[in-house]
């Protein structure tokens, strides 16, 4: 079996092979010693060359996350012998959607459509779990539009408002 | 002794009171809302009443609705838990006409605590020192703009039935005071149903430090022993421990009788908290009394041997204190750790939703007290406090050793949990030194922390991946479909491991 791994975007080329109840292992071309047990779902216990590690694996939303320790990963993993791009998106060029980061309720608006706003500044009020969250404008600009009113409900990456 | 005994409030508090009913023979009942038909406590829980929608004011502070169940399920007290109708001195008053037993002190003794504005007015009376400011609530902006200018900036602004950190806001010059004033104003009406705001001077980088007391209804008050409770963010306790480092026998005894007096001028009785702040010079404050039992009680159980909820409930049913002031000792250290689903990269935005992986730690000197399990989806519409992990040791550095430890031991996926900042506290050179007080937090979180660039790591990672994916993979060659890795979302998509590692195993 044979996996291109990236890992907080830094690519790996994986090569796993099992025979005879042996895994044989090669890592960017270097052979590792590897064995390891899937204890339960999303809990595996991994041994390279008798270092042991419990490494536990997590879906959010889209993203695939490893945790070896106390420390996160992303992780993609792709098939090497498909030939689809990468798409890297453009940072802080054009129109930016502000999203809400949590379900909740939009208690204030602290903007309107055509206000000038720096990075940083705020631009809604979302309220949930009891706490009052200001959420805020991730660059300097022109808030172009506003997609939410004051009192309504939100659900996490809803789009409050555009930046331009 | 009671036979049953209703527990109205939610999450881990409520799973912590039916243990202590269950240990005491006592039959436990419970309330639910729509959205909490899953909860830890249902499941643990004698009987389950739902009582509606899960707005908080249709159901955990729903006074009817919940006197209804005490009624229609023959519970003979009621324990309140610590929010919702805790130090609600109507609730009190609407028990013990109802012929139920609160366990708490009486609706008299938390009308002169709960509100902080009266307590303020009851300790100069009897002679506590307290913060300067205003005894009585603001009548407007201008008075608050007159207190606030003959005090001298900065001021605190807090709610009169507040705790929590909710309502109130510290102001550093005059014109941040009128938006304050108002944001404060409506948190308050919002989270307590009164608007009442008052001022305070605000004593800067103070500790904040609290003393446990507990009284009979026979006269006999005693103090458990201080916390130290200045870890805050957004004034609301993150990590608190016990004995605090800066309190020695001596300040403990001044600390402790300055608090029996303050419960003794309001006749109190059962649990309460006397909270302080103490400033560089160690002189202390009375800040508030707070009449419930706190979140942080299992520091002060575990340092002391009590178990606070069980002598709360003891108390209520009438029994004398079975120990006097001298046969309580501080032993050893405990601090605790207040696990909430929110978010550390985000601002500490709350993070609700499904837990898909939960590995909780053990061993020596670990207590969990937890309302969490694998597979609840953790609901948005509450305060998001999932558990406490509290660590236990011979003295405090053996304390932070073995939290160190279990936090490592510590995983909640699925949703964001607070518990990297935990680690990121114990390692705190500061922190280990004890050098404390409530601006701590606020410090440490605006210092980036740089991360090791570990690239050996991201290689365990990157095996790993693919182990996943093996494994996962032939598995489900073998039609093991329940290796799959991921939480089970709502729109059930194949697992990712499972999906790749099915491609390179047909090839």
């Amino acid at each position: 079996m044979l996996f291109d791994v990236a890992i907080d975007g830094k690519n790996f080329r994986l090569e796993l092979n099992r025979a005879e109840g042996r895994w044989s292992c090669r890592l960017n071309g270097r052979d590792v010693e590897v064995e390891a047990v899937l204890v339960r779902p999303d809990v595996l216990s991994l041994r390279i060359a008798n270092r042991a590690y419990e490494v536990k694996s997590e879906r959010l939303s889209n993203d695939l996350y490893l945790w070896v320790g106390s420390s996160r990963y992303s992780v993609e993993i792709r098939d090497p012998r498909s030939l689809r791009g990468r798409s890297r998106s453009t940072e802080n060029q054009g129109p930016k959607k502000i999203n809400a980061p949590m379900p909740g309720k939009v208690v204030r608006l602290l903007v309107q459509e055509g206000a000038e706003v720096e990075a940083g500044a705020g631009v809604a009020v979302v309220e949930a779990m009891k706490m009052q969250n200001e959420i805020k404008s991730p660059k300097k600009g022109t808030i172009q539009k506003i997609l939410v009113g004051e009192g309504a409900a939100v659900n996490a990456g809803d789009v409050l408002a555009i930046v331009e | 002794m009671f036979k049953k005994i209703l527990i109205a409030n939610r999450g881990e508090i409520a799973v912590r009171v039916i243990r202590a009913c269950h240990e005491m023979g006592i039959a436990a009942v419970v309330v639910y809302s729509e959205v909490d038909r899953a909860a830890l406590h249902v499941r643990k829980a004698d009987e389950a009443h739902p009582i509606g929608a899960p707005a908080a004011s249709e159901s955990y502070l729903n006074i009817p609705k919940i006197l209804d169940v005490a009624k229609r399920s023959g519970a003979d007290a009621i324990h309140p838990g610590y929010g919702f109708l805790s130090e609600n001195a109507k609730f009190a008053q609407a028990c013990a006409d109802a012929g139920v037993k609160f366990i708490g002190p009486t609706p008299a003794a938390m009308g002169a605590m709960g509100s902080k504005t009266r307590a303020r007015q009851a300790m100069e009376k009897a002679g506590v020192p307290y913060v300067p400011g205003t005894s009585r609530g603001l009548e407007s902006f201008a008075e608050a703009e007159k207190v606030a200018a003959k005090m001298g900036y900065p001021v605190m602004l807090k709610a009169a039935a507040g705790g929590g950190g909710k309502g109130m806001r510290l102001v550093h010059a005059s014109e941040q005071l009128k938006s304050s004033l108002e944001s404060a104003r409506s948190e308050a009406e919002r989270s307590f149903g009164d608007s009442e705001v008052y001022i305070e001077k605000a004593i800067v980088n103070p500790r904040h430090i609290e003393m446990q007391i507990l009284a009979d209804e026979h006269g006999n008050t005693v103090y458990l022993g201080e916390r130290e409770c200045s870890l805050q963010r957004r004034h609301q306790k993150v990590l608190e421990e016990a004995p605090s480092p800066i309190v020695d026998a001596g300040m403990r005894r001044r600390m402790g009788e300055v608090a029996i007096r303050v419960a003794q001028a309001a006749a109190y009785t059962n649990a309460g908290t006397v909270e302080f702040l103490v400033d560089q010079q160690k002189n202390f404050y009375f800040l508030e009394m707070n009449t419930r039992l706190q979140v942080e009680h299992p520091v002060t159980e575990l340092i002391t041997g009590m178990d606070l909820v069980h002598l709360q409930i003891r108390i209520a049913a009438g029994e004398k204190l079975p120990f006097n002031q001298d046969e309580i000792q501080v032993r050893g250290h405990a601090i605790e750790c207040r696990i909430y689903a929110e978010d550390p990269d985000n601002n500490y935005f709350p993070s609700p939703g499904k837990i898909s992986l939960l590995l909780q730690p053990e061993g020596p000197g670990i207590r969990i007290d937890s309302g969490m399990y694998e597979g609840w989806n953790v609901p948005i519409d509450y305060d998001p406090l999932l558990a406490k992990l509290i660590g236990y040791g011979t003295d405090r550095d053996q304390a932070i050793a073995r939290l160190t430890r279990a936090l490592n031991e510590y995983f909640v996926g699925g949703i964001k949990t607070n518990v990297s900042l935990f680690r990121r506290i114990l390692r705190d050179a500061d922190f280990r030194a004890a050098k404390l007080d409530t601006g701590f937090l606020d410090r440490l979180l605006k210092r980036t922390e740089d991360k090791p660039d570990d690239s050996k790591a991201g290689a365990v990672a990157a095996i790993a991946a693919g182990m996943f994916a093996a494994l996962a993979g032939i598995a489900s060659a073998l039609g093991n479909g329940a290796i799959v890795s991921g939480p089970v979302a709502a729109n059930q998509t194949e697992s990712k491991w499972k999906g790749a590692g099915r491609r390179e195993g047909l090839r």
